[in-house]
């Protein structure tokens, strides 16, 4: 066990270098930016923020992260996510109860992911196209729902879940902590990850030995409409409002980012749920750093695109067979020096 | 008959049903001005989508089609504007960016074997923070050349205008097709994106029509925000979100299989259209909001999806009974 566990260690060690690297730079650029302190019970911090902020994304990501494996990608979560937010608002104002609310929006990603998931698995259709129906057609439904306006509410049951916190940790990062854990269990603890990397390695081959790979392919879409529907809330309850129009915007490419950022390769098979948390939470900390350091938030957006690119030469440079050529050449000359 | 003309059948005819309906509610769309304004209003998305259903046809996808446009937009009121340069020299020089920006994206889709939507998702976000960088403010742009090519217009009989813009979408389409259909380069294209294993095999250069083929759709987009800013006026950074959408939208409803290999760009032109008569339908009827286009788009998406689906089942059916019988 400890030797697998020093293995994960040495895989996760890019982005762990990367994210101590982030940290550093925020804290050359911001001193107090390691601090937390503790007030009315909650705590407080620059840290603390990055988790808090990041919360949204790392729970898109790990919905994102299953589909992904499955050798999918699902871009109507950002979509999905406004939907959400649309309901959970509107419902509020209507005066339903806190737990109602929350189910119905769930639910509504649920129905979300379930329409995806029969597009993909049932209908056979690739799944950007797939996706890429609700993504645009999404937007218009959550206007629909909300009527063209921003719905804005003040139930404190609702804005509990965006700006709450239970024993001094802030809600949206208590959630996002839970659903890793569960989904780490669920997926580690059963056989189910391994279903999911068989079918995202070769689908039909899994078809063949007996995997009902159909069922299992609507489950993730379902899974990662639900992770975006709850994603949606959180952001409603922050914001005390429900925006059809920005709520979730490009959130489905940084959930993406996250993924890829965490080492899960988008043509499917393996896969880590923590490692994409963690691909969320560098994100996170480059879009507070950025803020910290006084830059512009729109250098963000170019920030990001260097990331991609260098991540996509490194993945490249290592399935060519880079590094071990590097490693070789190294070994030899130092094998003539002997 | 041939299936794979049918999705294009069935988008003209949606297209006419739609404009029928529309006339029939509104006798005021039947004419040339409604007509002009319909090419004139859309005439960035189509210049776009030409680029785009390129991309499409030879199996790949380009997400960085909004933020170019915005980017070209905002570069040509900053050299025009800000530093005085003529704007047929900023057109040149917005091109030639474009289109060394698309042709990079192409050499890296291509020889880092990666996907094409991550690397146009990172070209996205490139191009839209060097619009930030460069501004966040709208500018104007006030020249007498813009003002001249924007006063450019033909006539039609009814009033109708056929302006600058309008006229230059209809060149690109028709461009465009020539060049799908009945040059080397347009071959190559439906080659690569039938199988670009047997492609490469039968000796289509892959390397240099995937280059070329994203450097064209950075050339287009480069075009299309031209377009677009001659339409505006103004360059700004937040212009054109989304637009990429748009235009796949347009290129899959025109019936192109967005898995590469089939398709027709005069099809594109039509799912242009049909996006244009949504709207002006929305603008006639004055109660509905604009956020039905996104739905009937999205709805519109996914019949044709659905449609071709079917049509590609009944095909493989077909082919199975005959050589089984």
């Amino acid at each position: 066990m400890s030797r697998l566990n020093t293995a994960a260690l040495t895989k996760a060690m890019p982005q762990l270098l990367s994210l101590m690297l982030i940290l550093f730079l925020n804290y050359l650029a911001f001193p107090g930016f390691f601090e937390i302190r503790l007030q009315d019970g909650r705590l407080f911090g620059s840290l603390i923020d990055v988790l808090n902020r990041g919360a949204p994304v790392i729970i898109l990501a790990i919905g994102m992260t299953a589909v992904i494996a499955s050798r999918g990608v699902d871009l109507s979560v950002g979509a999905v996510m406004a939907i959400s937010g649309a309901l959970a608002a509107t419902m509020t104002v209507s005066g339903y109860p806190v737990p109602i609310v929350i189910l119905a929006a769930l639910g509504a990603g649920l129905l979300c992911g379930l329409w995806n998931g029969i597009l993909v698995a049932y209908f056979d259709l690739q799944p950007i196209v797939a996706t890429l129906i609700l993504m645009v057609a999404g937007r218009g439904i959550a206007q629909l729902i909300t009527e063209g306006s921003i719905v804005t509410f003040n139930e404190p049951g609702l804005i509990f879940f965006g700006t709450g916190s239970f024993a001094g940790i802030p809600m949206p990062i208590l959630i996002a902590a839970l659903l890793l854990t569960l989904a780490i269990a669920v997926v580690r603890r059963t056989a189910l990850g391994l279903l999911i990397e068989s079918i995202g390695i070769n689908r039909s081959a899994s078809s063949y030995a007996g995997l009902n790979s159909k069922l299992l392919l609507l489950v993730i879409y379902a899974f990662c409409g639900v992770c975006a529907a709850l994603a949606g809330i959180i952001i409603a309850a922050d914001i005390r409002g429900a925006d059809a129009n920005n709520a979730g915007l490009w959130l489905e490419l940084d959930a993406i980012l996250a993924v890829v950022v965490g080492g899960t390769s988008l043509f499917g098979g393996r896969f880590s749920i923590l490692m994409s948390a963690l691909g969320a939470v560098i994100i996170q900390a480059m879009n507070t750093g950025i803020l910290l350091s006084g830059f512009p938030p729109e250098y963000n957006l170019i920030l990001k695109a260097l990331v991609i690119i260098v991540i996509l030469l490194a993945q490249s440079f290592s399935s060519l067979g880079g590094w071990a050529f590097l490693k070789g050449e190294f070994r030899s000359k130092g094998a003539n020096r002997q | 008959m041939n299936t794979r003309v049918l999705p294009l059948y069935a988008t003209l005819l949606i297209c006419i049903i739609a404009y029928a309906a529309c006339v029939f509610q509104f006798p005021a769309m039947f004419s040339t001005r409604v007509a002009g304004n319909l090419l004139t209003d859309n005439a960035f998305l189509g210049i776009a989508a030409v680029g785009m259903t390129f991309v499409i046809l030879s199996g790949g996808i380009d997400l960085s089609v909004g933020s170019v446009i915005a980017f070209t937009g905002v570069l040509l009121a900053v050299l025009i504007t800000r530093y005085g340069v003529h704007p047929l020299i900023a057109f040149a020089i917005a091109l030639l960016i474009t289109t060394v920006f698309g042709a990079g994206m192409g050499a890296i889709i291509h020889y880092l074997e990666v996907p094409a939507f991550i690397v146009t998702l990172a070209g996205m976000f490139l191009a839209r923070g060097l619009c930030f960088v460069m501004t966040t403010d709208s500018i104007p742009i006030d020249h007498e050349f813009y003002a001249m090519l924007q006063g450019l217009f033909y006539r039609l009989p009814g009033g109708g205008r056929l302006t600058f813009i309008g006229l230059l979408m209809m060149v690109v389409f028709i461009i465009g097709i020539v060049m799908a259909h009945f040059s080397k380069f347009g071959s190559y294209v439906y080659a690569v994106g039938g199988n670009r294993t047997s492609a490469e095999l039968m000796g289509v250069p892959v390397a240099r029509t995937t280059i070329g083929i994203y450097a064209m759709s950075g050339f287009l987009s480069g075009l299309a925000g031209i377009v677009f800013s001659l339409y505006t006026s103004a360059g700004y950074s937040l212009a054109a979100v989304g637009v990429e959408l748009d235009t796949i939208a347009a290129v899959v409803i025109g019936g192109t299989l967005l898995t590469g290999g089939v398709g027709y760009v005069a099809g594109t032109f039509i799912g242009v259209i049909i996006q244009g008569i949504i709207q002006t339908y929305i603008v006639f009827d004055g109660t509905l909001s604009s956020w039905w286009t996104k739905i009937v788009v999205g709805v519109l998406l996914f019949s044709f999806i659905a449609l071709q689906r079917i049509l590609v089942f009944l095909s493989l059916k077909r082919t199975t009974a005959t050589s089984g019988g």
